[in-house]
């Protein structure tokens, strides 16, 4: 086969990285998990038979909010200060990313405390509770896992294991950092803003 | 000797290569097959005459549960990824998969799943609970999984055991599908890919979207089980509809998952015996794109009875007949390529042509259940599971076992024996039609499936006798696979690297392959890159 010429437009042959590929799937897969778990919120949304509701005692998350979000910013930093090569630039943007995302998982877990210990909310109490725990649980895991290999990515950057070529390999996992991130909005939509 | 054991044993254990994985999961879909083949007899054997007393009710209800769970998820799935990773790299020029480790974690994560779901016969029930394995069916309808009517584990080892399945589909889907976008060689472009490498890819997008609702609804029926929570808990408000939604949304889309690959084989085999190029390319691969989307919006036609109103049966009820569609232009396509073919009847052959006409049925039945008023009166009759078995079996089965007479010499280097493939091939085909053509016949009567027994006065005996007379010549034509399979491999004629005169890459290297595939990455030109290598003075690039 290799014996027949070669056309130009051939000569050119570049397919997308498998990286960029393969967490393109994961995310697409991802999405239809959550999906089901925010279906299964909004179909249960005051279908419990006993209280409290969501009206009674969620409040607004808005700090917790405002440092996920915020996290996105700092990782796309950290991914652009790696493209130019500043390894300790970009140790220091991921080191703010995680520290964000520690203080969105701390907050949650007060958010948690408090509707356990001081509203009596738990899992069994009613359906609220059960799609509740449920669906900012599988997202709070999300966001562990993405700090675990944030910190790894850290760990490895302050080292001195990353350099410039290694900017692709953080750059997918950026992506599902800000996928993480996105998922948030439609929870914090969903859960605070048109079910309470 | 026994060093030499050992190491084998590590390098298939340990192995990333995808011709390995390949064939352990084909092997491993082949342990089950037995396994839940022989459940399916002892349910014929109870079933044979009415007021039979061979198995009791409860270890009927087992039956069929690990029948169906077995049957779908680990014989179905794990044979059509092992095809899948088999044969992708090679037609596509590639050296392997793009994540051989997550293909290797893939393959084991599932093979763990099934092996989780059969240790339930000796865990369900702690220690002294030998034989209590799940009994809830394979859709495991609320509220009878719930801890009060499930109790025990036995229901614990299904959702694991599926769910373990689910997410090594998943892996393995992504793997696939980033395979095909990032490892094509040079000049593989989209439009040039087999047709079997675009059904997979349309395949494995599927099993996203599809796969992971199933595992979202198990991780909540996990919850519901362990922590007290209350998603399909009817008593505190909980909706065993939401299941049956979740469930289905996996449930149909998953049918036309494992269908799409046994369309690849055929497009992939009929043309090479009919001595032709396949019949309208492009139609093929935009009907199967349109059933990928199709298949998404049909689920509620197994919720009929449930009573969603007029409007969603209507939308159910169209959707459902519109996909007979894109599925009868894939027929046409096929007899398209027969049409005017110099065709040789190999044993392979024979399971495709026995394919077009089975499925032909399969479609028409499904077109009749998908008129609600039509499935009112039968759905959860004999007649559903007539339907559905002769898209498994009469469709899916037949063409994996054209798959395995068409590559098992890619794979092993010698040829299946012809004269027991023919022997295999009759003798199934008359064992499938006993079966299940007779099948639907109760079921128009009225037999409901899932019973243990029934009364003699019923009229239901002689149908269903004939039915289970089947399965006899079913259970000889598999016992002449396996020995086709096993004689062969030791005994069969050496193949060489293209025994059937074929056009896809795979045949261009040796048979069986090298670990590296191919010594020289190939540039392909055409859809047909052999057929171009073999013939330079006419080559199909001119043409494109």
């Amino acid at each position: 086969m290799s014996t027949l010429s070669i056309t130009p437009r051939e000569q050119a042959w570049i397919l997308p990285s498998r990286g960029a590929v393969g967490v393109a799937c994961l995310i697409m897969a991802e999405s239809a998990v959550f999906i089901i778990f925010v279906v299964a919120y909004i179909f249960y949304l005051g279908k419990s038979i006993s209280g409290p509701g969501p009206r009674d005692v969620l409040e607004l998350p808005i700090l917790s909010t405002i440092c996920l979000l915020s996290s996105s910013l700092t990782v796309y930093f950290a991914v652009a200060a790696l493209r130019k090569n500043q390894v300790r630039l970009c140790s220091l943007w991921l080191a703010a990313t995680v520290l964000l995302g520690g203080v969105f998982l701390v907050s949650t877990a007060r958010e948690w405390y408090q509707l356990i210990y001081k509203d009596g909310l738990t899992i069994r109490t009613n359906l609220f509770g059960t799609t509740f725990y449920s669906l900012v649980g599988l997202h709070a895991t999300h966001v562990i896992v993405g700090l675990i290999i944030l910190t790894l990515a850290l760990a490895f950057a302050l080292l001195g294991r990353m350099r410039g070529k290694h900017a692709e390999r953080l750059e997918i996992l950026s992506l599902y950092w800000h996928f993480v991130d996105a998922v948030w909005v439609v929870v914090f939509t969903v859960v605070y803003v048109l079910g309470r | 000797m026994h060093r030499l054991w050992l190491e084998t044993l590590h390098d298939w254990i340990a192995t990333v290569d995808h011709k390995k994985i390949g064939l352990m999961y084909i092997g491993y879909a082949l342990v089950f097959l037995v396994i839940a083949g022989l459940e399916a007899v002892l349910i014929r054997l109870q079933l044979a005459i009415p007021q039979n007393s061979l198995v009791t009710p409860q270890v009927f209800n087992r039956l069929f549960t690990m029948h169906g769970t077995t049957m779908v998820f680990f014989v179905g799935m794990p044979i059509l990824f092992g095809f899948g990773n088999y044969l992708i790299p090679l037609m596509l020029g590639a050296r392997d998969m793009a994540f051989p480790r997550l293909n290797a974690f893939s393959f084991w994560i599932a093979a763990f799943g099934g092996l989780l779901l059969y240790f339930s016969f000796l865990g369900g029930d702690g220690l002294y609970g030998a034989g209590s394995a799940p009994d809830v069916g394979w859709f495991a309808y609320a509220p009878l999984t719930a801890k009060v009517f499930s109790p025990g584990h036995s229901t614990d080892y299904w959702t694991l055991g599926v769910l373990l399945s689910g997410i090594g589909s998943i892996g393995t889907a992504l793997n696939i599908v980033t395979t095909i976008i990032s490892m094509r060689c040079r000049g593989m472009t989209m439009g040039r890919m087999p047709l079997l490498v675009w059904l997979y890819f349309v395949t494995c997008c599927m099993v996203f979207v599809a796969v992971s609702p199933l595992t979202a609804a198990q991780i909540m029926l996990l919850i519901d089980r362990y922590l007290g929570a209350h998603f399909f808990d009817t008593q505190a408000g909980g909706s065993a509809v939401l299941w049956m939604h979740f469930f289905w949304i996996f449930g149909h889309p998953e049918v036309y998952i494992l269908v799409l690959p046994a369309f690849g084989f055929v497009n992939e085999i009929i043309p090479v015996f009919s001595r032709k190029a396949i019949f309208g390319y492009p139609a093929m691969v935009a009907a199967t794109i349109a059933i990928g989307f199709i298949s998404l919006s049909v689920w509620a036609h197994h919720m009929f009875t449930v009573g969603l109103g007029a409007g969603a049966n209507t939308f159910f009820t169209l959707a459902t007949m519109i996909i007979a569609v894109p599925t009868g232009i894939k027929i046409f396509n096929w007899i398209a390529t027969l049409w005017g073919g110099k065709i040789r009847y190999t044993v392979a052959m024979l399971f495709c042509v026995g394919f077009l006409f089975q499925f032909l049925i399969a479609g028409l039945t499904g077109i009749m259940l998908s008129a609600s008023p039509f499935d009112w009166q039968l759905s959860g009759s004999y007649f559903v599971v007539a339907h559905f078995h002769y898209v498994l079996v009469g469709a899916i089965l037949f063409t994996i076992f054209a798959a395995f007479y068409y590559w098992f010499p890619k794979m092993s280097g010698r040829m299946l024996s012809e004269t027991l493939g023919r022997w295999h091939f009759w003798l199934f085909v008359i064992g499938f039609h006993l079966t299940f053509d007779f099948m639907h016949i109760p079921g128009v009567l009225g037999m409901p499936r899932r019973v243990y027994t029934y009364e003699a006065d019923r009229g239901w005996g002689i149908w269903n006798l004939i039915v289970s007379s089947g399965v006899i010549f079913q259970a000889i034509a598999i016992g002449c696979f396996v020995f086709n399979l096993v004689w062969s491999y030791c005994r069969g004629k050496v193949a060489g690297p293209d025994p059937w005169d074929a056009w896809t890459l795979e045949w261009s290297t040796a048979s069986p392959p090298p670990a590296y595939n191919f010594a020289v990455i190939p540039t392909v030109r055409s859809r047909r890159p052999l057929w171009d290598l073999k013939h330079p003075e006419d080559p199909d690039s001119d043409y494109e």
